[in-house]
Order: C-alpha cells, then structure tokens, then sequence
C-alpha cells in the first residue's frame, strides 16, 4: 500500500526498459517500493531492469511481455501483470511509446498506423482494463507519460506527437471519470528529454536528462496535480507556444 | 455505500463499502464473505489503520448501548459508543473513563484496537488494563474474552487495530472520581534536559503528567517546554458532561496555512501564555484532557496534503533518542505542532501494544516538504536502534520490515491471527502496507 507521501510499495510498469520509466522505478524503489512488475518487448532489457529496480531496493521483480502492435492483447498483458504481483497495486506506470525519425516513413501508411497503435491503440485499450481492475480494488494510481509535444504537435514528429495528444486529451477525461472511485490519473509531459528513444535527434530549448523528469515526477506523485511538467517551466512556455499563430510556430518549431 | 475513506491525518484514502451493523450476526455475515473486512469507529486513527481498499469497512457506531454502571464502577458498552457519549453519562455519576487519549471523539472499539493510552499511563497503564472482558466477532465464531477466557486473544486484541475481528461490547472498570475539575500545576522550561530530569524526578507524584516541546525554535532554545501535571479535585460536588465544541474548521485550509512560520509563531506565544510556575490551577476535563476537540474537525487546517503524527516510545536507556529526534526536526525545518511528550510506566502483555517503559514523543507534521519523507526513515532508525517502536495507530508511512523490527512479537501475533481467521479476510491497508497479517 502506498503511504501518506504517495511513496508506493507496488508497481507495475507498461514499457518497463524505457528510460524514462527505468529512472522513476529506480527513485521508487529507494524510497518504499519493494514489489515491482515490468512489462515489455525486450525480455534482455526487462531482465536488465529488473536488475537494477533489485539495487535499489526492490525485493521482488516480475517481467511481462507483450507487443504493443496488438490492442487486443492489451488486457492479458494487464492481467498478467496484475497476476504476476499477488497483491493491491500502488502505482501503474504507462511508458508504451514508439517515437522513431518519422522522415523516413511518413508517407508510409502502414507505418503511420503502427505510431497510431503503439502510441494510443494500446495504451487506450491498457488503460481501460487498469480503470477496470483499479477501480474494483478502492485505490491506486495511473501515472500516463505523454509528451509536452502533444501540447503543440511538430511537424517533425506529427505521428508521434499526434498519436501523444489523442492519449493526452482522453487522460483528462479518464481521470475525471476516477472522481470518487479512489483511483488517480496523472499525465506527465517532459520536454526534449535525453535517452535512447532521442539519441541522435538534435537537442531543443529546455532539454532534460531522465533523471530530472523522475525527480519531477515523485515530487508530482506526492502533490497530486494532475499534470506533471518536466521540466516545469514548460508548463509556461507551452502556454505561449500552444497560441502562436501557425506561420510563426512552423518557424519557432523549425529550428 | 461505497465511500473514500481516511483516517485523521488526511493522506492515502481508499474506497471501500462501508456498512452499519447492529448486532453480531450481521458482522458475522459480512465476516463470512469474500471481502476484506476491517472495524472503524469514529476514523480517529491518522493513518490507513481503519480502511481498506475494495473491501467492507465495518463502522462499529451500530453498537451503541451503554449498560448501567455498577456500584463498583463496572459497565458493559458497545464497542461504538465514544469515550464522549460514556463521560457523559458517566461523569454525573462520578465516574471517570480510567484512561482517555488527547481526544474524546474515539469509540470505546477503537480504544480497545489501538489500546490507547492518556496522560496517566505512568501510573494507570494503557486502556487493556482496565477492560474486563469483551466480545470480538471473527469469521470463525463470536468470542466472550477475558483475562481467564481465551487470554491470549483477548490480549491480543489489543493494539492490533482491528486485525482479530470486530469488536462488539466491552466491560470497563471505571474510575471514581468526586470532582470534574482537574487541579493542574504548570512549570515551564528552558531546554529538553531540564523537563526530562523534573519528569523523571516527580511524574511518580501525579496521576497525569505530560509535557509540549518546542520543536521549532533553533539553537539554545531547541525543546524548551511546558510540564503540566495535575490530578482529580477532591469533593466539591460539581459533576458536569464536557460541553460539545461550539466552534469547528467549516472548509478544508488552503496548502501551506501551517508553515514552518505560522507554526513557529504559534509555539512562541503557546510558550509566553504558560506561568513559569503554579500550582494547583483548577481545570475543567476538556481542558485538560482534550484541548483539540474544543475545535471541531481541526485537522483541516493542515490544508488538501494532510498531515503525519509521528509518535514513537523508546525505553529509558534510549533517551537520548529523543533529544535527538527534536534536534533533527528543528535542524530539518520540518515543522512540528505540539510535540508531546511523556513517561510510559509498565507494559501490558499484549503483543502488538504500543507502549513501553520509557519515553513517548509524538509530533504533528504537515505532508509537503519533501524533506520529510527521509528525516522520518532516519528517525526510525534511530528509534530502532534504541529498542523503540512507532505508534501503529498513528502511522501512515512506515516501511514493513521496519514494522518488524519494532514490534519483535508480530510474528507470534500472526500466527494467533490465522487461527482464528485462515482466509486472511480480517485486513486494513495498514496491515496490506504493513504485512501485519503476514508477520
């Protein structure tokens, strides 16, 4: 069971070897999680992960597989997930995501369907068996890691970025469907963040380390607010940039 | 109905269907279910003691009867009546409830599952002492327990929040008293060693006696303190109820109205008010004994986040533990409301029963330095190291192999516990966060 400082005991993550994910398991284990559940493609990256969650504290690790390519198999690999822990789930974390250099594809329509369903079939079909399960358990908490791209979507990366802002905008509706039920939703957006999804991709204003979004997002655990930041600032610079006029955003997102 | 559910402090609800039983066969029912099952009463635990998650929450307010009281003082209660409603009755009478912690607003159940003690422990012991007997509703059958009927359940009840079964009528032994004044001496201290030494030199010589530190102020005067101590009047006759609250907390606080500087503000002029030293200043019981319930539902002034009570009993030899728990907190800035501090005298044999000879230091800290969350892990560790524990009813955040280290016993507890409950249905999100049932 989590505690009064939204430190979680149990975890499960879906996309357990992103980076992102791996460097929020890490500080949730330092600091009270002990079970954790990391679901993904690669087993030799889930093994990996489940490594380094035991470091830093966990005392049991589970690893789940699953294919994001496959909505329909979303809810087994939820269940599984939930089987494979035996006990109430403090924290889900959903880190499915594909972002890939959308330049070579884009005019490939069954590419632009793969981002559609890695970035919001599957989680979307996911996140109604965790609304489900959670419910019925009184508590828990869903912890959704969008993008500050899907604030402003790029013409770079629209796939993606695209496929982000539809998870986004349903997260908010999601999480005001949980009012009552004892289950909380938040959505994380991170800035350009350094990590193996982004190697190679040339570094924007306001870039963080996944560390920094980890730290940002144990502090957002704590208070609550349904949008975590990272870094926060950008909550403000996406207030502006989510306005500009469209000829001076191609410019200013250009660069 | 299905309701979110927290205890005091605020922090880490959960939903659950919460029903109102009235007599033991339906607890017997609802026992016999699938569900989690755990006992509430009036929700004054701080933590997730009296929740569970998914599961039925059991509110004890259906048990309300209060027998007559005896010529020797003894009455039969049902678990959901509060220490409230029994003074009220009681105290006209010239009975007294032999042990009441800071608050009234706790039901005679719940006194019984966090085995409470009050500002007389020294000398009276914690509330197990004076039950006599009381009846506990488990999925496996109602048990009559007492010191010679099923002794190890019946002690085992005791502190166990609520992890033996339900408890539905209790039989307490009263305490006579002739007056409902308090006859209160006051002295006031510039550093923790001098209240310490005056509390171990003269505590023997009071039926109450607890102290307020100061935990905000730096420096030299880190745990300067307020010592009061007192005893019942003697013969004046008046014999009045505590009076309700006439005033309350309407809304929950905007974050951060008690902050390190409103905090250090209240304590000073908390400190100026009190006399260096009197003596004999009469009291009335709810001044004395329950300050905070002259202001109903106070705990939302600690804002959305909520707030931890952290209390924690270390013995005598581990004293320093608490001097050093105070520095820390003063070091940290984490600011701390009304410690409190006071002398346990003897256990009791039930295992899982907070106090312990020695010390006990409890302190109110708001949710919301991210500071806190590691001075409190630190401060385990030390009460660890000083053979101490945390008070079960208070808490919200210990670790579960912590809780182990600190209750030495809870293993013996949950294997008592599987034999009257196998299925593992009697659990709280304290004990799921805990592993209180796993031992």
């Amino acid at each position: 069971m989590e505690n009064a400082f939204g430190q979680p005991q149990s975890i499960i993550v879906l996309g357990g070897s992103s980076d992102i994910a791996r460097a929020i398991v890490k500080k949730l284990c330092a600091a009270r999680a002990q079970s954790v559940v990391l679901a993904g493609r690669n087993q030799t990256l889930l093994d990996e992960a489940a490594a380094e969650a035991r470091d830093y504290g966990a005392t049991t690790t589970h690893t789940v597989r699953f294919e994001a390519t496959e909505p329909l198999d979303a809810a087994r690999a939820v269940s599984a997930c939930f089987e494979a822990l035996g006990e109430p789930v403090d924290l889900v974390i959903v880190a499915v995501g594909l972002l890939g250099r959308q330049l070579e594809y884009e005019d490939d329509p069954t590419m632009a369907a793969t981002m559609a369903t890695v970035n919001y079939a599957w989680p979307v079909a996911a996140l109604s068996e965790l609304r489900r399960r959670l419910v019925a358990q009184g508590h828990g908490r869903i912890l959704v890691l969008s993008s500050v791209a899907a604030i402003r979507v790029r013409r770079v990366s629209y796939l993606y970025s695209g496929a982000k802002a539809g998870l986004d905008r349903l997260c908010d509706g999601l999480a005001d469907s949980l009012a009552g039920t004892g289950v909380t939703l938040q959505i994380v957006r991170p800035g350009f963040v350094r990590s193996k999804m982004t190697a190679g991709e040339p570094e924007i204003p306001f870039s963080t380390g996944v560390n920094e979004v980890a730290d940002n997002v144990l502090r957002g655990l704590a208070s609550e607010s349904r949008v975590i930041w990272s870094p926060p600032i950008l909550r403000v610079v996406f207030f502006v940039l989510r306005h500009l006029p469209a000829p001076i955003w191609r410019r200013v997102a250009n660069r | 109905m299905k309701t979110r559910l927290t205890g005091w402090g605020r922090t880490a609800g959960s939903v659950a269907e919460l029903v109102r039983p009235t007599n033991e066969t339906e607890v017997a029912d609802l026992l016999g279910g699938p569900r989690a099952v755990i006992a509430r009463g009036l929700g004054r635990s701080y933590g997730d003691a009296a929740q569970v998650g998914g599961g039925l929450v059991v509110d004890n307010r259906g048990f309300d009867a209060i027998s007559p009281i005896g010529a020797d003082g003894v009455v039969t209660v049902g678990a959901g009546v509060s220490i409230d409603e029994l003074l009220a009755v009681s105290i006209p009478l010239g009975w007294f409830v032999p042990v009441t912690p800071g608050t009234r607003q706790v039901t005679i159940g719940g006194a019984v599952a966090a085995d409470v003690h009050g500002k007389n422990h020294h000398v009276d012991g914690s509330f197990a002492v004076h039950v006599r007997s009381m009846r506990l509703v488990t999925p496996t059958g109602v048990h009559a327990l007492s010191r010679t009927s099923e002794p190890a359940l019946f002690w085992a009840t005791f502190g166990a929040m609520g992890l033996t079964g339900v408890v539905s009528e209790v039989t307490l032994e009263l305490l006579a008293i002739e007056s409902d004044r308090v006859l209160v001496d006051t002295d006031r201290f510039d550093d923790l060693d001098a209240v310490m030494a005056a509390m171990v030199e003269g505590d023997e010589r009071y039926r109450y006696s607890v102290a307020w530190v100061d935990c905000t102020s730096r420096g030299q005067r880190t745990g300067r303190s307020i010592l009061t101590r007192g005893d019942h009047a003697a013969g004046d006759g008046a014999r009045r109820a505590p009076r309700p609250a006439r005033l309350a907390v309407p809304f929950t606080a905007p974050g951060g109205l008690l902050n390190p500087f409103t905090i250090a503000a209240f304590n000073e002029l908390w400190f100026r008010r009190a006399p260096r030293h009197r003596e004999g200043a009469p009291e009335s019981i709810s001044a004395f004994f329950h300050p905070l319930d002259g202001l109903g539902n106070w705990n939302r002034l600690y804002g959305p986040r909520g707030f931890v009570q952290y209390q924690f009993a270390v013995p005598d030899a581990g004293a320093a533990t608490v001097a050093e728990a105070i520095h820390r907190l003063a070091q940290s800035r984490a600011p701390s409301f009304l410690a409190v501090l006071k002398r346990f005298g003897a256990a009791n044999p039930a295992p899982l029963s907070f106090p312990q000879p020695g010390w006990t230091l409890a302190l109110d800290l708001p949710v919301g330095s991210a500071a806190l969350a590691p001075l409190l892990d630190e401060l385990d560790e030390l009460v660890v190291a000083a053979g101490g524990r945390v008070y079960l009813a208070k808490d919200a955040r210990l670790a579960p192999e912590t809780a182990r280290a600190m209750y030495p016993r809870l293993a013996e507890f949950a294997a008592l516990a599987d034999t009257i409950d196998p299925e593992r249905r009697l659990t709280s999100d304290l004990a799921r966060r805990l592993h209180l049932r796993e031992g």
